[in-house]
């Protein structure tokens, strides 16, 4: 039997692989440089590649699994989301308003891979300051779904899902306000984790909605996420939110038994809106975690269907107060011969910004001014609260919540970009976990016609382990995660 | 809610973005359905609920005392800075 070729490792396999020599981190960084340079044309997945660099970083990796001093991710390549600062390198976070900007320090989640001996990749593209759920609103193009490149691959971590679901690297990093982990993941078909707010640092990840932001992972598989995870999850000082509570193996309990879990359905997440194709695919998924031993229970979360509007009055806040940064005056652009203080602030980030962006600061900023900061911020908060009681009271019923990721497979380029509602609407199931910062799960369970469908997986705080748990369970009993395009086989 | 284009106008100055002729109708409109939208919220039964402060329950901002921690890397920064003059960042004259 030959060996596996390199891309069809998941990022275990390629740690072992490195580990027992059968091929060096030169070796595989050279083959996945090699696969994005092939696919840009057709994905457009990448903003930056850092190939030089990569493999620099990739013969100091060789070199420490040679004399013995290699840790579990010593070696292993992955791309960074173009979000995440990165010093020296090109930091754009999808927008004009950063096409210049060279990151002065890294994010602390880029660090702490980099420390562990991972080898990046490059930079993937993103929805404009990850504000979209199609990977349309990059300024520097769309990307394309591997599965069929008519179609998004979803959003914001757009070019993260597709890179993976291509095989053009074997795990990226991401980011989730509302579902842009999540929805991506499931529309490419790959495993997406929005850990738990404050689990992993947000220190030089760039802020969108500082209250829902988590910067989580795309891989391949569950044990893949696990491994990732305890890399980059932990205290930071550096971020004024990040909670002080220890890290777990993840990899220890991925194996753990599933008899007796408690899988609650939220009775919200199957309405009317999901496509029944979908549903039937995610209740087969169902009837595999019955025969791994859970029990499904129906729990009821009735202000649910609240929480998309709840997100686009608190995101949007957010959103406008984070994005006053931008003022052409420290980094960024600046416009030509500005008339005074006003004109450049102004045409700098009229300039600067795209349609989406501008929009959501401009909701924003009508939903904080005076006389409709109670009539809309404030009772936003009150429903947000709602929305988190509701999870709570699930979490009393069931271990963890299981159902649909997005109500519809990947959709075709431009066909949502008419009406900013019907793009907001693909987020209806994961925007709940973002509310409530609870972390969550998308991982393959099916196709419709040739297009991947996602299962979600949300638990209670820091309930990581237990999640990644259910999840490699049923990637032990099915093989959709191990799908891949045929274009990229 | 319908929105007018003087709604959009103060809009976007109180949010210091410059929209151009073309772009002001699309934000009428989209603005308008979107304030609409989240018009919904105005049903849900609030009335004693607090609002929610912190996506972590019981969980409050962590504060730090106020030392230095960090060393002087101002001129590291200023590069990505459009104009910058003797370490300083340059705007259009404030004062006549």
């Amino acid at each position: 039997m030959s060996a596996l070729p390199i891309h069809r490792r998941t990022l275990t396999g390629l740690a072992k692989g490195l580990k027992r020599r059968e091929f060096s981190s030169v070796e595989v960084t050279r083959s996945y440089l090699g696969r994005i340079a092939a696919s840009q044309p057709d994905l457009n997945a990448f903003i930056t590649v850092t190939g030089e660099a990569a493999l620099a970083a990739a013969a100091v990796a060789d070199a420490r699994l040679a004399s013995g001093q290699a840790g579990p991710l010593t070696g292993v390549p992955l791309a960074h989301k173009d979000i995440f600062c990165t010093e020296g390198v090109l930091t754009t976070c999808g927008s004009k308003m950063l096409a210049n900007f060279v990151s002065p320090y890294d994010a602390t989640l880029v660090a702490r891979l980099r420390d562990a001996g991972t080898v990046m990749l490059g930079k993937v593209n993103m929805d404009e300051f990850a504000m979209g759920s199609s990977n349309e609103t990059s300024h520097f193009g769309p990307v394309r779904n591997p599965w069929n490149t008519a179609m998004v691959p979803g959003g914001s971590s757009g070019g993260s899902a597709a890179a993976v679901a291509a095989r053009i690297a074997p795990a990226a990093t991401a980011t989730d306000t509302g579902g842009s982990i999540r929805q991506p993941a499931a529309l490419c078909g790959v495993t997406g984790i929005k850990p738990t707010y404050g689990r992993v640092s947000r220190y030089g990840m760039i802020a969108f909605a500082s209250s829902l932001d988590q910067g989580g992972l795309i891989t391949l598989s569950a044990e893949d996420a696990a491994l990732l995870l305890g890399a980059i999850a932990g205290f930071d000082p550096r971020d004024s939110t990040s909670v002080d509570t220890p890290v777990p193996d993840y990899t220890a309990t991925l194996g753990d038994s599933l008899e007796g879990l408690r899988i609650g359905l939220v009775r919200q997440f199957f309405d009317k809106g999901l496509d029944a194709r979908c549903e039937a695919q995610i209740r087969a998924a169902l009837a595999v975690y019955e025969k791994l031993g859970a029990r499904l229970v129906e729990v009821d979360c009735p202000n649910l269907p609240l929480s998309v509007p709840t997100y686009y009055v608190v995101a949007p806040a957010e959103c406008s107060s984070n994005l006053a940064r931008f003022d052409g005056v420290r980094f960024g652009h600046r416009c030509a011969d500005p008339k005074n203080l006003i004109d450049l602030y102004r045409r700098s980030r009229g300039e600067g910004f795209g349609a989406e962006v501008k929009r959501r600061i401009m909701t924003g900023t009508y939903v904080l001014s005076a006389g409709y900061y109670d009539a809309y911020y404030l009772k936003a908060q009150r429903v947000r609260q709602l929305i988190s009681r509701d999870f709570a009271q699930a979490f009393t019923q069931a271990d963890v919540l299981v159902g649909p990721t997005s109500p519809v497979p990947a959709f075709p380029l431009g066909s949502k970009t008419a009406d900013p509602i019907t793009m907001y609407l693909n987020d209806i199931y994961t925007i709940g976990a973002n509310l409530a910062g609870l972390p969550g799960m998308s991982i393959p369970c099916g196709f419709v016609e040739g297009l991947p469908v996602g299962l979600q997986i949300v638990g209670p705080h820091f309930s990581e382990a237990r999640m990644l748990n259910a999840a490699h369970r049923y990637q032990t009993e099915t093989d959709w995660h191990l799908q891949l395009p045929a274009a990229y086989a | 809610m319908s929105l007018s284009r003087s709604d959009i106008d103060k809009i976007a100055y109180l949010a210091r973005l410059e929209l151009t002729e073309a772009e002001i109708p699309a934000y009428v409109d989209s603005l308008s359905r979107i304030i609409d939208f989240v018009g919904e919220l105005e049903s849900a039964q609030t009335a004693g609920i607090e609002p929610m402060a912190h996506p972590l329950p019981g969980l409050a901002q962590r504060l730090r005392a106020d030392e230095v921690l960090e060393t002087d890397r101002h001129e590291h920064y200023q590069r990505n800075a459009p104009q910058v003059e003797g370490g300083l960042y340059l705007v259009p004259k404030v004062i006549e």
